[in-house]
Order: structure tokens, then C-alpha cells, then sequence
């Protein structure tokens, strides 16, 4: 597939800040031997370069459809990027300490397009009905608001993401809180692994929060009990 | 550069924003017009022969320049190089507008600086940052400080 390469490599290299930026080990494709590279995150691309100075990136990794995860491995602060495309290759990471892996795994699971526009999508019904409806609306799920509504709908007060640990609101239909209002019959439930384009922001970002929390808990209890003792 | 072909081969079968039959024409000097499914994907503009379901190519839309040309037709150039351009052509005036607009919003960038925006008017009406409540509101990617001054 062409692509063009050079404007890639611009979006690479431009002056404008990056999302995250700092040193990888990348395991090699072929072989076992992890390459020590220099990473920029920019959007949904992920580049590399031989160092920090490199003015062209040796290679980009393009960010959408994928999941970032925790993995075993002898090379400490590992975690991976995994594509749903069966086919496509799953590129394995190191960081140089704990805080730089934490970093990257947020980082990167937050990189997607995808996430973005919804992100955007969220925010933009939240003004239309500020505007419309004259009041501002507590923040709830975009989906539970069919767009002709008033903007002043009486829905529960509570910020639903204020405990998200405890929320349960990743499965369809699941209301969680008191004194919900009943739906509008209209609603449609939708479930955090049907299409991306259909799961409500809310939802899909209590998705990734959670998989990143539950990575996080399993990774600290894998830890050697001898690296506890290291900790003040 | 090496790149990840089998996901972004991936993407290309995803829903598009906006699909088309169209001609275009490659930037080298004597390329002729050939007809080419385009589709818009994410950031990505994918071009296809029109029998085949993998693409030829990709152009990534970041940091490029829309501009019409012609009666109804538009061409893409990217700010590295704003010379070397990739023509398209529509069936109609009002296709050649639909696909302008999509394309100039299609950028990872333009989506951010949408975001930030939105954020900024949702704060000076409430006093509250829209992104607190999903616990993203120190996320580097969101800050005002990462649009270019």
C-alpha cells in the first residue's frame, strides 16, 4: 500500500507538542532482542526513531482497533499493544520504570481517533443543550437524551464517574444511582464491546478505565513481595 | 519508514465517513485521471481500484491543504510540500463541497482543537472543566497549551 511517507514523517518531526515522548525498549519482530528507541506520540500515531536526535522516524505504529495491556515477561515494566485485526502484528514494550510504563499504557489507550471523536461528540451535545435549553445539564450519558429533548431534563444530580470503580454502568442497560427518571422509550442500550461508533463516551471510557485498573491490580500483585519492601 | 500495513489494511475496511467513486490523479507531473473508490477513514483518506478490496494507497490527512480546482473538483497538498498535489474529481458541485468539508474536519488536530475549544465555552458557562468528570482533564493531549501559539 503506498502511503505518503514524507508527510508522515513531517507530522513526526513538526514543532507542535507531543502527546508523550521517551525512551522504549521494542522487542524485535523476528527475533527475541529488544531494541532501545526513542518514542514521540502524536495523535494516533506512534513513531520511533533510532535516538533522540533521529530527524526520520525508523517507523510508525498506527493507533486505532487496538488494545494496550500488561504482559509476563523476564523484561520488567512490559506491556503491549494489541491489534483486533487477527493478522496484524502485536508489538511488545518495555519502559525503564514503573511511573514511564504507567504513563505510556494511559497514554496510548487514550490515542485512538476513535476515542477522540467521541471525547469531542460528548461535549459538543453538551453545549448544544446548554444553549438550547439555557441551563447547564449534569453530566450524564449522551445516549439516555434523544436530541430534541430540553435541555433542562430532570435526570439524577449525581456525576455519574465520580466513583468509577463502583460504577456499573459498562453493561447495557445497567443504571446505577437512585431515583433515576424512567427512559425515554426511544433509548437504545448499548454494550461497551458492540461497534465503538455505537457505546456511549461515558461507557466506553468506564470500558478502558476499568481494563487499565484491573491490568494495574494484577500487575501489583504479581510483583515480587521483595520489590514491596523497596517501597517507602 | 516500516509501518503497521495489515492494521491500517484493517482500517481501511472500517465504516467510512464518507465513500465515493471519484477520479483522481497522482501528483507526478503527466499522471492521467483514473477512476478510484475513496473512502475517508479516521484520519485516513484510502483510495481502491474500483474491483479490488485492498487499497492502493493512503494519504494521512495531518497537516494537508484542501483546495477546489476546476468547476467542481478539489486537490489535496500537505504543508511539507504544498506544490506536490493529489487532484480529485466529483460528479457535481455539491459533492465537491461535501467531500472539502470532511476532509479539512478529518485531521486528528482539527478533532483536538475542537475539543479544547468546546471544553474552554463549557467552562466559561458552568465554571466546571467538562473533563473532570471523566477523569481526564490533566491528559497532555487535552491541555491549551498543546495547540501551536
Amino acid at each position: 500500500m503506498k502511503l505518503n511517507e514524507r508527510s508522515l514523517a513531517f507530522y513526526a518531526t513538526c514543532d507542535a507538542p507531543v502527546d508523550n515522548a521517551g525512551f522504549l525498549y521494542k522487542k524485535g519482530g523476528r527475533h527475541a532482542v529488544y531494541h532501545r528507541r526513542w518514542f514521540v506520540l502524536r495523535g494516533n500515531m506512534l513513531f520511533y526513531f533510532e535516538d533522540a536526535a533521529s530527524r526520520e522516524p525508523v517507523g510508525v505504529i498506527i493507533l486505532e482497533g487496538c488494545t494496550v495491556e500488561l504482559v509476563e515477561a523476564t523484561e520488567e515494566f512490559t506491556f503491549a499493544v494489541r491489534f483486533a485485526e487477527a493478522r496484524a502484528r502485536t508489538y511488545v514494550l518495555a519502559a525503564e520504570s514503573q511511573a514511564a510504563m504507567e504513563g505510556w499504557v494511559k497514554a496510548l489507550s487514550r490515542a485512538s481517533f476513535d476515542y477522540l471523536r467521541l471525547v469531542v461528540r460528548e461535549l459538543e451535545q453538551q453545549l448544544a443543550a446548554m444553549r438550547a435549553g439555557g441551563c447547564p445539564p449534569p453530566p450524564r450519558r449522551p445516549r439516555a437524551l434523544p436530541p430534541k429533548e430540553n435541555g433542562c431534563a430532570v435526570w439524577s444530580a449525581e456525576p455519574p464517574a465520580a466513583s468509577p470503580g463502583t460504577s456499573t454502568g459498562t453493561s447495557a442497560g445497567a443504571r446505577s444511582g437512585p431515583e433515576r427518571p424512567p427512559l425515554p422509550p426511544r433509548r437504545r442500550a448499548s454494550a461497551p464491546n458492540g461497534p465503538l461508533d455505537s457505546a456511549s463516551f461515558h461507557q466506553l471510557h468506564e470500558w478502558y478505565g476499568q481494563e487499565v485498573r484491573a491490568l494495574r491490580s494484577q500487575w501489583l500483585r504479581s510483583r515480587d513481595p521483595m520489590d514491596r519492601l523497596l517501597e517507602f | 519508514m516500516r509501518y503497521n500495513e495489515k492494521e491500517l489494511q484493517a482500517l481501511s475496511r472500517q465504516p467510512a465517513e464518507l465513500a465515493a467513486e471519484l477520479g483522481m490523479r497522482g501528483p507526478k507531473k503527466g499522471s492521467v485521471v483514473k477512476r478510484r473508490l475513496v473512502k475517508l477513514v479516521v484520519n485516513f483518506l484510502f483510495y481502491f481500484r474500483t474491483d479490488e478490496a485492498e487499497p492502493v494507497g493512503a494519504l494521512l490527512l495531518e497537516h494537508c491543504r484542501v483546495t477546489q480546482e476546476e468547476p467542481s473538483g478539489f486537490s489535496i497538498s500537505f504543508i511539507e510540500d504544498p506544490e506536490r498535489k493529489y487532484y480529485f474529481e466529483c460528479y457535481s458541485e455539491e459533492q465537491c463541497q461535501e467531500w472539502m468539508g470532511a476532509l479539512r474536519r478529518a485531521s486528528y488536530e482539527f478533532m483536538r482543537r475542537s475539543l479544547i475549544f468546546y471544553r474552554n465555552e463549557i467552562q466559561k458557562m458552568t465554571g466546571k472543566d467538562p473533563l473532570e468528570q471523566f477523569g481526564i482533564s490533566e491528559e497532555a493531549r487535552f491541555q491549551l497549551s498543546g495547540l501551536k501559539a
